[in-house]
C-alpha cells in the first residue's frame, strides 16, 4: 500500500495518550494497521507517555495492594489468542461490524452517487463513524469541520486542494481548513469518516455536511 | 543513543528484571518491579480522575499484566516504563468503556518498528525516561501545560480546546510544537 497522507502529530499525541473518541479511535487504529510510518510514529508518542508516567511523583501504594498483587501471581492465566476476523475491512473496524466485506455493507442512499452507513458504536458515544460511498465525478459541497474529523480511504479515490486520496490514505485536517474533495477514480470511493457530535458543534455540522452525507 | 551517551543503568535494571520474569516467573526481579512502577501508576491513575482505592485496583492488574505478559516486552517497541504506560492506559480505557483497548492490543501484533536507529529519534528507548521531565520542564509552558493536560489529565484536544477557549487548530499547533520542541532537547541531551 502506497500512502502518501498521514495521521498528524496532534493526533496520534491523542490516540497514546488514549484521549480519542471511540470513532476516531477506530478509524486512527485502521489507519495505524496499514501504516508502519505511523505505527513507528505512535510507538515515540506513547514514550512520552512512558516518560511522564517515569517522572511522576509516586503515591504510596498500601501492604494490602502490594501483597493481593503478589499473591495472585500464581492464579494468572495467560493472555487470550487474538481474533483474526474473515473480512476485508480493517481489523479494527470488522470487529465492530462482524464478518462483513465492503461489498456486502447494506448501504442507505442519500442522493445520486451518495451512499452512507451508520457503524454502531456504544450507547452515549460523543463520536460518530459512517461509512460513506461516493460515486466518480462526485463532488461533495464545500464544508467545514468542527471538531475533529477524520477521513480514511479504503477503496477508490479522490482529489481535493490537499492533494489525491488513495486506500489508506488519512485526511487529517484542522477544523479551520475547507475542502472539496472530487472522486477521481472509476469505481466508487469508499472512505470512513469519524466526527464529534458534541452540542456545541451539532450546528456547524448540521448546516454544512449536511448536504454531504445527510447526518 | 549517540556512543557517546551514558546509558540510563536504571532503565537497563528495569529491562533485566522483566526479562527475569519472562524468563523464569523470578518474583524478587518482579517485585523490584512493582516497587518502582506501582506507586508512579497510582499517582498517575490518580490525576485521571481515580480514588485511592480505584487506584490501586488498577495498580493491581496493571502489574499482574507485567507479569503475565512479560514474555510480549520487547526493547524495540520502547522502554519498560513505556510498556507499562500503554498496559496502564489500556487498562484504564476498558474500565471507562469510553472506548476499545482491543484497539491497542491489536497492533502489539504487527512487527516491531525500529526505534534503535537514528539519534534523532530518541523517545521511547529505554534511557530516556528520565530525562523526558528534563525536557517538559524546558518548553513553553503553554505547551507543556498541554500535553500534561492529555496525558496526565485524559482530557480530549476538543475538551482542552473549550476549556480553554481557544480554536482546536490552536491546541493541535501548540502540541504539535511541543512534542516537536521536546524530540529536539532530547536529541541534544543526548
Ligand atoms: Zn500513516
Amino acid at each position: 500500500m502506497n500512502i502518501s497522507h498521514h495521521l498528524d502529530d496532534a493526533t496520534l499525541l491523542a490516540f497514546a495518550a488514549g484521549t480519542v473518541g471511540e470513532a476516531h479511535g477506530i478509524l486512527v487504529a485502521s489507519h495505524l494497521a496499514m501504516c508502519p510510518t505511523c505505527r513507528n510514529a505512535l510507538r515515540k508518542a506513547e514514550g512520552l507517555g512512558g516518560g511522564i508516567l517515569e517522572s511522576q511523583a509516586g503515591q504510596a501504594v498500601s501492604d494490602v495492594c502490594r501483597a493481593a498483587t503478589l499473591a495472585s501471581l500464581d492464579a494468572v492465566i495467560a493472555p487470550k489468542e487474538t481474533y483474526k476476523p474473515k473480512s476485508d475491512l480493517p481489523l479494527a473496524l470488522a470487529r465492530i461490524m462482524g464478518d462483513v466485506n465492503l461489498a456486502d455493507i447494506h448501504w442507505h442512499k442519500r442522493a445520486p452517487g451518495v451512499s452512507v452507513f451508520d457503524v454502531p458504536l456504544s450507547k452515549g458515544s460523543k463520536t460518530k463513524l459512517k461509512l460513506v460511498k461516493l460515486g466518480k465525478g462526485r463532488t461533495m459541497p464545500e464544508h467545514g469541520h468542527g471538531g475533529e474529523e477524520l477521513t480514511l480511504i479504503l477503496k477508490g479515490s479522490y482529489h481535493d486542494k490537499m492533494g489525491r486520496f488513495s486506500p489508506g490514505d488519512v485526511a487529517d485536517l484542522d477544523a479551520e481548513i475547507e475542502h472539496q474533495p472530487i472522486v477521481d477514480s472509476d469505481e466508487d470511493c469508499i472512505c470512513v469518516i469519524a466526527f464529534e457530535t458534541r452540542a456545541i458543534y451539532k450546528t456547524i455540522l448540521a448546516k454544512l455536511v449536511q448536504p454531504f452525507v445527510g447526518i | 543513543m549517540t556512543e557517546t551517551s551514558v546509558p540510563n543503568a536504571r532503565g537497563d535494571q528495569f529491562v533485566d528484571f522483566l526479562t527475569r520474569v519472562a524468563a523464569s516467573k523470578d518474583r524478587a526481579a518482579f517485585a523490584s518491579l512493582f516497587d518502582h512502577f506501582a506507586p508512579r501508576v497510582k499517582s498517575f491513575m490518580m490525576r485521571k480522575g481515580s480514588n485511592p482505592e480505584q487506584a490501586e485496583d488498577l495498580v493491581q492488574e496493571t502489574m499482574i499484566a507485567v507479569w503475565s505478559k512479560a514474555a510480549m516486552f520487547s526493547t524495540e517497541k520502547g522502554s519498560v516504563s513505556t510498556w507499562i504506560f500503554t498496559i496502564a492506559r489500556n487498562l484504564r480505557i476498558d474500565k471507562l468503556r469510553r472506548e476499545r483497548s482491543q484497539l491497542y492490543t491489536d497492533l502489539e501484533d504487527f512487527d516491531a518498528p525500529d526505534l534503535s536507529t537514528g539519534a534523532e529519534e530518541a523517545l521511547g528507548r529505554s534511557q530516556e525516561d528520565n530525562q523526558v521531565s528534563l525536557a517538559l520542564a524546558q518548553i513553553p509552558a503553554e505547551q507543556r501545560d498541554l500535553l500534561i493536560l492529555s496525558f496526565v489529565e485524559d482530557v480530549p484536544q476538543s475538551e482542552i480546546a473549550l476549556r480553554l477557549g481557544i480554536p482546536l487548530g490552536t491546541v493541535k499547533s501548540r502540541m504539535r510544537l511541543g512534542y516537536q520542541r521536546l524530540r529536539k532537547l532530547l536529541e541534544t541531551m543526548n
